[in-house]
């Protein structure tokens, strides 16, 4: 006679595999004393002008790279290079977001130790890439005031797996009549306490607040690994 | 949507439990967390779709909803969350960001049912 069927315990995270290859990314970007950001937004929210900015302003003093994910173009990849910095684009197919391994595998043929900020720019998509650890230091999550106020109210569960949210396209605030304190506030209702960054890559406007942000993160790291 | 993935995620480690276990799967017991970016009715679309083929095909994914639950610096206290939009104590209204549940992406259990060897 064929046994009753019966249940038996298990308790498998389904991304263990995922979380694996992270923890170690994140050991790998800590003994070589590299700061890596990660980016997630939606489509056109301006990501990459925003890198672009930042690398460029960083590499004056600072030695930074870029990992870039894109479903098809290079697009990305080539404005990112004209700020002179590594780029690598990793282009994903039809697939939403990055994962660790892909991570991992564009890392091979660069030494880290010779770099202070990493940054990698997911897929635009304010979904799929809330699940998956990429072994990053800090997640920016970006929003555009052309995207209106209430984004972080529509997607609460990418704004809670972020660090950090930035507010982008400032320079046409007034032109959206976008409202500050709304966003704002939206944003502290879905993570409270959540640190909020307002700037322009088209002005500037906010650009060397970020800078001096990203600086201080880089001391810290470091003098924690010192100690 | 990536629920495909993460349903042959599933597939792929309750084949490995079976396997080493010598047992066939019937259920796959999940609990998703509503913070887990997973969407419940698009993986259970994708499921039997990622059980084709394998030993897996038949089986039944059983997804256990689990809700938001914060620690409350107010209450000192595990809380639920007032909804995702207002993270804040359900009892005290203090604003809390320490989340301990609702990103459970997590197989729990299977049942299973003995293989019994093919009759000589």
């Amino acid at each position: 006679m064929r046994p009753e069927p019966r249940l038996i315990e298990v308790r498998k995270h389904v991304l263990k595999q995922n979380d694996v290859v992270a923890r170690s990314l994140r050991e790998r970007f800590r003994a070589a004393g590299v700061f890596v950001v990660s980016l997630v937004s939606s489509p056109g929210s301006g990501k990459t002008a925003f890198l672009e900015k930042i690398l460029t302003r960083l590499r004056a003093n600072y030695r930074v790279a870029a990992l870039v994910g894109d479903l098809a173009t290079e697009n990305d990849a080539l404005r990112l290079a004209r700020s002179q910095a590594p780029v690598k684009q990793i282009t994903t197919g039809t697939l939403c977001h990055l994962e660790a391994a892909m991570v991992q595998s564009s890392l091979e043929e660069w030494n880290l130790s010779q770099l202070d900020f990493l940054f990698i720019e997911n897929v635009g998509n304010l979904v799929c890439p809330s699940s998956y650890d990429l072994g990053e230091d800090i997640r920016l999550v970006l929003i555009s005031v052309t995207e209106g106020e209430d984004k972080p109210l529509k997607y609460p569960t990418i704004f809670n797996s972020a660090d950090i949210a930035v507010v982008t396209k400032a320079d046409l605030a007034w032109a959206v009549e976008f409202d500050w304190a709304t966003a704002y506030n939206n944003i502290q209702a879905v993570r409270p306490g959540m640190l909020v960054f307002r700037l322009s890559a088209k002005n500037g406007e906010g650009i060397q607040e970020f800078i001096e942000f990203l600086a201080a993160r880089l001391i810290e790291l470091r003098q924690a690994a010192a100690v | 949507m990536h629920e495909l993935s993460i349903a042959m995620s599933i597939v792929e480690l309750a084949e490995e439990e079976a396997e080493c276990r010598g047992v066939q799967v019937k259920a796959v017991h999940l609990k998703l967390g509503v913070l887990s970016g997973v969407v419940k009715e698009a993986l259970l679309s994708c499921y039997e779709m990622a059980c084709e083929g394998t030993s897996l095909q038949g089986s039944r994914l059983l997804v256990e909803d689990v809700s938001v639950a914060i620690f409350c610096p107010g209450c000192r206290a595990q809380r639920p969350v007032c909804s995702l939009q207002m993270f804040c104590c359900a009892e005290c209204g203090t604003p809390c960001s320490e989340i301990v549940h609702g990103k459970e992406l997590e197989v729990v259990a299977l049942e299973i049912q003995e293989c019994v060897p093919n009759p000589v």
